[in-house]
């Protein structure tokens, strides 16, 4: 996380994941400065995986490094008692205008977006993807001044532009869904521990806690078990494209699959000092690990987009680095649910 | 990831920013650095869009063979699909299927091809005219 661009009262931040850095910037501006990116990603148990059976998503498998859009937030907020308002509108209008009274009591805002009509995004990049997240933070010469927090800078959005991202349709269409912190009260060291705490049960309960095999490390085991298959039954070149999205959901911003194993990392080491542990520290190697694992698996799934690796036994291989990746992960979120953090 | 492993292959996103990653220092404690990108993501990114502009090559032919109408090509060029489709115009699926019909898609009132035209950001006379 990086702050360094300010504007005159808003403070932009530059982080690895639009939603974490939205959450992390909007607590800041209320006064939280103790809030991190991987704190707020933490605190909302943010990491994830599923592979939604039978559904394809652009041609390709359904699958999410991340938790649902909007649960950082929430729950990072709603750990620390922070009263939210959230808003979806029908009508772009009105929409609009609810945005208009914010911005004029100086009230930066979250936005959900599309990214297909964004206008600053390189063309590369507009897929039509819905859960992008940005901040509204002001309005000059008829522009609305943007926080986008992958970007190091900020950027303006017309009046056009912004209800045409808004109003994006397709899956998980944001319907103007407008967020921000309400109240903020006043939070104490312990309120935050409490908070860390409540984040990593909440995450060891998501990643080994649901039944079924196709959430949480289940579903790792899941993808692995469907790679197997691909090159039989979707042939060469779709297999190829399927690995590739794999490595697009993974390693692209705003979804981050790898990424946001370190980022999990950097989250233990913060939580370590918060719960004066050294525990947490060995085991946010444990996810250092995992990352560097996925990244592994990321170029050998290129081999394969490439051309470059043809035979069933790179399937095969790119499979098996998943069932280690799976008990890698496995086994750390089974020590983080032993530790007994209390509370 | 070690600070010095990061990549600094540039990518389409480069255009416009780096990315933040979480990155282990010399200490081996997490700290942020910007990367401008890595070929591995450049690559996968890039065979996407090489599977869409094939879709759009086929769509263009099934439409110049008379075998689609206007409104599949230009769903395809834009990256959509039928329920996308269906978000942007307001018409239910089922609809949009038989519009995809040449011989449905010429009796379609005018009212109806200016949605179709909206949502693909082209005009009624550029729907119309498409020939493949």
């Amino acid at each position: 996380m990086n702050i360094d661009t300010k504007t005159e009262e808003f403070h932009h931040v530059h982080a690895a994941h639009c939603e974490n850095g939205v959450t992390t910037a909007l607590l800041r501006h209320h006064g939280l400065d103790f809030m991190t990116e991987p704190l707020a990603f933490g605190m909302g148990s943010g990491l994830f995986y599923i592979q939604i059976p039978f559904l394809t998503i652009n041609n390709g498998p359904a699958i999410s490094f991340r938790t649902m859009p909007g649960a950082i937030f929430k729950r990072t907020c709603r750990s620390l008692g922070v009263e939210v308002t959230r808003n979806k509108f029908s009508d772009p209008v009105k929409a609009q205008l609810f945005l208009d009274k914010k911005i004029k009591e100086g009230a930066p805002v979250g936005c959900q977006v599309g990214v297909f009509h964004l206008s600053y995004f390189p063309k590369e990049y507009r897929f039509h993807f819905n859960a992008h997240n940005l901040i509204v933070y002001g309005q000059e010469d008829n522009r609305y001044l943007i926080s986008d927090p992958i970007m190091e800078e900020v950027t303006s959005l017309s009046a056009e532009e912004l209800s045409k991202v808004r109003f994006a349709q397709g899956p998980l269409a944001p319907k103007g869904h407008i967020y921000f912190p309400e109240k903020v009260g006043v939070i104490t060291e312990d309120v935050i521990r409490k908070g860390i705490v409540k984040g990593i049960k909440r995450n060891v309960r998501d990643m080994i806690g649901i039944p079924g095999n196709f959430a949480g490390v289940n579903g790792i085991r899941y993808t692995s078990n469907n790679i197997r298959k691909w090159r039989d039954k979707l042939g060469l070149k779709k297999a190829g494209l399927y690995l590739g999205q794999i490595v697009r959901m993974q390693e692209e911003i705003g979804t981050g699959g790898g990424g946001f194993r370190f980022l999990y990392g950097a989250f233990l080491e913060q939580a370590a000092a918060y719960l004066q542990d050294d525990r947490l520290i060995g085991l946010s190697e444990e996810f250092t690990k995992s990352g560097d694992m996925w990244r592994a698996s990321a170029i050998q799934m290129a081999g394969v987009y490439k051309g470059r690796l043809t035979e069933q036994q790179s399937f095969d291989e790119i499979a098996d680095r998943l069932l280690e990746i799976r008990s890698v992960e496995k086994e750390a979120f089974l020590k983080l649910s032993k530790l007994n953090l209390g509370k | 990831m070690k600070k010095e492993d990061l990549p600094q292959e540039p990518g389409a996103l480069s255009r416009l920013t780096r990315e933040l990653c979480y990155v282990k220092n010399e200490d081996g404690k997490y700290e942020t650095a910007l990367s401008k990108g890595w070929d591995i993501k450049k690559e996968a990114l890039d065979s996407a869009w090489v599977e869409v502009n094939d879709r759009v090559e086929e769509a263009r032919k099934a439409v110049a063979n008379g075998e689609k109408s206007p409104v599949y090509y230009f769903m395809e060029l834009n990256l959509m699909d039928i329920s996308v489709l269906s978000g942007y115009t307001g018409f239910f699926s089922f609809f949009i299927n038989r519009h995809l019909k040449p011989s449905v898609f010429k009796t379609l009132s005018d009212k109806k091809l200016e949605k179709y035209a909206q949502a693909f950001d082209i005009t009624v006379g550029e729907l119309k005219n498409f020939k493949g």
